[in-house]
């Protein structure tokens, strides 16, 4: 059973949605604590989060550090627009692959369902082109590991 | 399989709707051109990008050329987005863990008022 939804919406959102069992301040707590982020938000087995910094207020810094030890990494950098604990989070980040790629525009929900939490992000990327761009690419970064694998299960 | 050439093609509405019609069935080019204002030679080259891309195979039918939607291309791109779907699951697998193991002590504290604990 896989929890998490991932779609394209119109012709330049991505939605993603999951649901935990943890109530929404504690998803808006590991979304917006530094040293909690740096635990999870790592992608495929290897890699880690050296940096990590989060400056969880408007206009606040977002910039994530990410390697797998062997001369892979990779960051991103952002700024956070609105915060409204703990049901909302509103930010615009890019990737560096190491040019910059546009700027995309993340809203996340954390919204009660039931003693759980519903997470819906909505991207907004400038536009068609580059969500194609993200999808094909953007992503691709420390996903070999990921792919290893799955080409072993498909 | 490019994959980029995969995404690019996607990202112009008229050829997501042509494929959207082919996935219905083949088609010839003319009854795809007939829902758009657009010409046949403009459809054409909308199909020629999909081709390119992987995702539209034609089809010689005595002097007819209908297409069709590419399998591979098509399971191609699904299996690029489950990629990504697991990978992104990864992460919030370990998100769970560490949700688990947070203090929560206002979560607690109102569990403890709710059950009469804190009088």
């Amino acid at each position: 059973m896989s929890k998490l939804t991932l779609k394209t919406e119109g012709d330049n959102h991505v939605i993603v949605t999951r649901r935990f069992a943890a109530p929404p301040e504690a998803l808006y707590r590991a979304h917006t604590d530094p040293k909690l982020v740096q635990q999870w938000l790592l992608g495929p087995e290897g890699w880690t989060m050296p940096v990590c910094i989060n400056e969880a207020k408007p206009g606040g810094k977002i910039r994530y550090e990410w390697t797998n030890g062997k001369g892979g990494a990779f960051h991103l950098t952002g700024e956070y627009q609105e915060l409204e604990p703990y049901s909302r989070i509103v930010h615009v980040e890019r990737m560096h692959l190491p040019d910059p790629t546009p700027d995309n525009h993340v809203e996340t929900r954390f919204d009660q369902d039931g003693t759980g939490t519903l997470m819906t992000m909505r991207m907004t990327l400038p536009d068609a082109q580059t969500r194609a761009a993200m999808l094909a690419t953007g992503m691709e970064r420390g996903m070999e590991a990921s792919y290893a694998r799955l080409e072993g299960m498909i | 399989m490019n994959l980029d050439a995969t995404f690019s093609a996607l990202a112009d509405p008229t050829r997501r709707a042509i494929l959207a019609r082919l996935a219905k069935g083949e088609a010839s080019v003319m009854e795809l051109a007939k829902p758009f204002e657009m010409t046949q030679p403009a459809i054409s080259q909308h199909l020629k990008v999909l081709e390119d891309a992987g995702l539209v195979t034609r089809r010689v039918d005595g002097t007819k050329r209908p297409r069709r939607l590419a399998k591979a291309g098509i399971e191609a791109m699904d299996q690029w987005l489950t990629m990504l779907r697991k990978a992104l699951e990864k992460s919030y697998d370990r998100l769970d863990e560490v949700l688990a193991s947070m203090d929560q002590p206002t979560i607690k504290t109102i569990a403890k008022i709710k059950r009469g604990e804190n009088r």
